[in-house]
């Protein structure tokens, strides 16, 4: 697919979660992504589409693919990327986000990637710098991009996502990915089913439009997709399961509780993998079954897509 | 001074259950000396000045038994003065204040500094409640005896709440001894860890942690399973649920206890947090639109006693974070009545009960002869036009701090002039 290199022009100045955007923005960025596959296997990576803007990665979590998938996305695009290393900044020496924001601010970044702990900190950003804000994960609310790539991923592989029934399954309380991916593929037709153990379970999720269910094998019957989430240990505070092994038994995915999946079902999983508490470990590498990689493979192209149309605006 | 004479007023005065068309008159040390409809034009002497007010209102001074002073310690967000400035502007002429400053106020010689301070820098009555433990600490209890002897009406640790029930039974049983007020903020501390939004589709959205109804109510069904043993006096500070509205009807007629509410829940809910505004991120959290509407309800049905400002000034600095880290509270304490008179207007309450919740009923629970126009006591009172229009702007309010929960709101009623002790200490422009 040609590269455009035109401006896109998109409802929004920031991309601070799904819930923000409309069914034309999300086929928008989808298309703009697929453009960029072809280019991201091809020998020559870059092009100048964002050649004299400034990207800055401002990542106050540890992310190895999100990080580096940004910073290549961007790189790619021709932008100068900054990623600011927080452990050396001032944010260690007290300053809060908003002086962060205005100091950054007064370099005149075009782009600010973020990503913070703290739910809703890509919306109190925004409202204090002139450029666009892109969400890279704020505490459990939003991880957009994620969602996107997921997607596109879906699309890829099954041409569709209207219709298709799929289930994710574990850490929802703690998920940003399962909530941007709630709201994105509710709104592309496809039937969700969430699974997790009732501690594990947001308060009325079912209110966004989803099935509910505690025992795995209801929730992963007949499903097209099986997603599978991190358990976030570090977010834990308190008892929220008894131990790992019996979380495996449970809510592990397993070759048996895969067989009553579809046939030709696929495995997701964000990464970073804990092999072996959510996944079986030969299934997440099984290539026929699992596409993993991919996900990772078609995240840099979503991100130079959102970078692209954010960045331009 | 000289004598006051007030006309054609609409006068409510729940205590004396007076609610009619008449005059006011305040004598020459600050007292009233007859209120209600025999104060008219003919019986006043010919040569004296008179206000007419057309019909406004005349309310007893209100009463708010929660509310927040950053003396000592915390001087930059609200000191005495601006407190009672704002106060006044709201028509609130007596406040409790809460005992979490810095240092704490927990022995008898701070509140010798306290009524000091209170005395010479307020115009308003204060009534500054001690803590129920050393140091908010939950480990041992304050001097209630000697500290009442000091002229403490209440005791509560404020934003804390007696987590250990063996301890909150001794707390009973001193306060049944001693005759002293106790008030308990409900909420267990690890249902609600790292909340703050009401536990629900809100919290799920923006990916907050919740506090949920549980975390209230079941302290408020401790308390009262305890006070059928310990009949001490008992006030819940502040009820937020229908959860917890339903405890209380259920005990009702079991115990003798009071219950309050904050204007805040009553008048939002938690769908007015919209995109992070720190501003209502308060404690307990708004809930659901069911759970206001069951406040209101039981306001109608007599289960909540008072209604409170929960005025928590708070600086810029505190509330421009993020929402998991900003801190809780808005600062309310001149914006109570008005936003009480939403009730009213839109035909939830009446008139007269919101008076009365605002007024005589907190000054019964505390014990203190105010909020009320009984002749012969100080005439504190406030002068409010109830469906006079007019926007809440962050720059215009009187506290220290702006942080108010109803940002831009459009007001009908407002108070027009506060008296205390039959001096006119605020004036609307």
């Amino acid at each position: 697919m040609a590269i455009n290199k035109k401006a896109i022009k998109i409802s929004k100045k920031h991309l601070l979660g799904i819930q923000d955007l409309s069914i034309s923005d999300i086929n928008l960025i989808l298309d703009e992504a697929k453009s960029f596959i072809t280019l991201n296997k091809s020998k020559n990576k870059k092009i100048d589409i964002l050649r004299g803007k400034t990207q800055i990665n401002l990542f106050f979590e540890p992310s190895t693919r999100t990080q580096s998938s940004f910073e290549l996305a961007g790189k790619r695009l021709g932008a100068d990327v900054m990623s600011m290393n927080i452990v050396n900044s001032a944010i260690k020496k007290g300053e809060t986000l908003i002086d962060t924001a205005m100091t950054l601010n007064a370099m005149h970044p075009d782009i600010i990637v973020i990503r913070h702990q703290d739910s809703g900190a890509c919306n109190l950003l925004s409202q204090k710098v002139n450029c666009a804000v892109l969400n890279a994960g704020d505490g459990r609310r939003e991880h957009p991009t994620q969602a996107l790539l997921d997607a596109l991923t879906i699309i890829d592989r099954k041409k569709k996502i209207s219709g298709l029934k799929i289930a994710i399954c574990g850490d929802i309380l703690h998920s940003r990915v399962a909530r941007s991916n709630i709201y994105l593929l509710n709104m592309l037709g496809a039937e969700l089913n969430i699974v997790a153990p009732s501690n594990l379970m947001p308060k009325d999720i079912e209110k966004l439009g989803i099935n509910k269910f505690t025992n795995m094998k209801d929730g992963v019957k007949d499903c097209d997709i099986v997603m599978m989430l991190r358990l976030q240990n570090e977010r834990m505070t308190s008892s929220f399961l008894s131990s790992n092994r019996e979380y495996y038994e449970y809510y592990g995915l397993t070759p048996d509780k895969l067989k009553l999946a579809k046939d030709d079902a696929l495995i997701m999983h964000p990464g970073p993998m804990n092999r072996g508490i959510e996944i079986d470990t030969k299934l997440a590498d099984d290539i026929n079954k699992s596409v993993i990689k991919e996900q990772v493979e078609l995240g840099v192209a979503v991100r130079m897509a959102c970078l692209k149309i954010f960045g331009q605006q | 001074m000289k004598k006051k004479f007030f006309l054609n007023a609409n006068i409510i005065d729940p205590y004396n259950a007076i609610d009619e068309i008449g005059g006011l008159i305040v004598n020459e040390e600050g007292k009233i000396e007859a209120t209600g409809k025999k104060v008219n034009k003919n019986n006043i002497p010919s040569r004296e000045k008179f206000v007419d007010l057309n019909g406004k209102h005349i309310f007893p001074g209100l009463v708010d038994m929660r509310v927040f002073v950053g003396e000592p310690g915390f001087e930059y967000k609200e000191n005495f003065k601006t407190l009672s400035n704002a106060a006044l502007s709201g028509g609130v002429t007596s406040v409790v204040t809460m005992p979490n400053t810095s240092p704490v106020i927990d022995n008898v010689s701070i509140v010798d500094f306290l009524k000091r301070r209170g005395r010479d820098k307020s115009k308003i009555n204060i009534y500054p409640s001690a803590s129920l433990t050393k140091n908010l600490e939950s480990t041992n209890m304050t001097e209630f005896g000697l500290l009442k002897k000091k002229g403490i009406i209440a005791f509560t640790d404020g934003i804390q709440t007696i987590q250990n029930t063996r301890l909150m039974s001794r707390i009973m049983r001193s306060a049944y001894d001693l005759d002293c007020l106790v008030m308990q903020h409900a909420e267990d501390f690890e249902l609600s860890k790292n909340g703050s939004v009401n536990d629900g589709i809100v919290a799920t959205r923006l990916g907050l942690q919740g506090i949920p109804d549980l975390a209230e109510r079941i302290i408020i069904e401790r308390d009262l399973t305890l006070l059928e043993d310990f009949n001490c006096r008992y006030h819940i500070s502040q009820i937020s649920s229908s959860k917890s509205v339903d405890v209380i009807k259920k005990k009702k007629d079991a115990v003798k206890f009071t219950t309050g509410v904050s204007i805040n829940n009553l008048s939002l809910n938690e769908n007015d947090i919209g995109d992070f505004r720190t501003f209502l991120k308060l404690s307990p959290p708004l809930r659901t639109e069911e759970d206001r509407k069951s406040l209101v309800e039981a306001i109608n049905k007599d289960l909540i006693d008072v209604i409170v400002s929960d005025h928590k000034p708070e600086d810029e600095e505190s509330k421009r974070l993020t929402f998991s880290q900003a801190a809780t509270g808005a600062s309310g304490i001149e914006t109570l009545l008005p936003l009480a008179l939403e009730q009213y207007h839109n035909n939830s309450i009446k008139l007269f009960k919101i008076i009365e919740l605002l007024t005589s009923n907190p000054a019964k629970i505390l014990k203190i002869n105010k909020g009320n126009l009984t002749i012969g006591n100080d005439a504190d009172f406030c002068v409010v036009d109830i469906n006079k229009p007019w926007i809440v702007k962050k720059e215009n309010l009187v506290s220290k701090s702006k942080n108010t929960s109803i940002e831009d709101k459009k007001m009908q009623g407002k108070v027009l002039s506060t008296f205390v002790k039959g001096e006119e200490l605020y004036k609307t422009n």
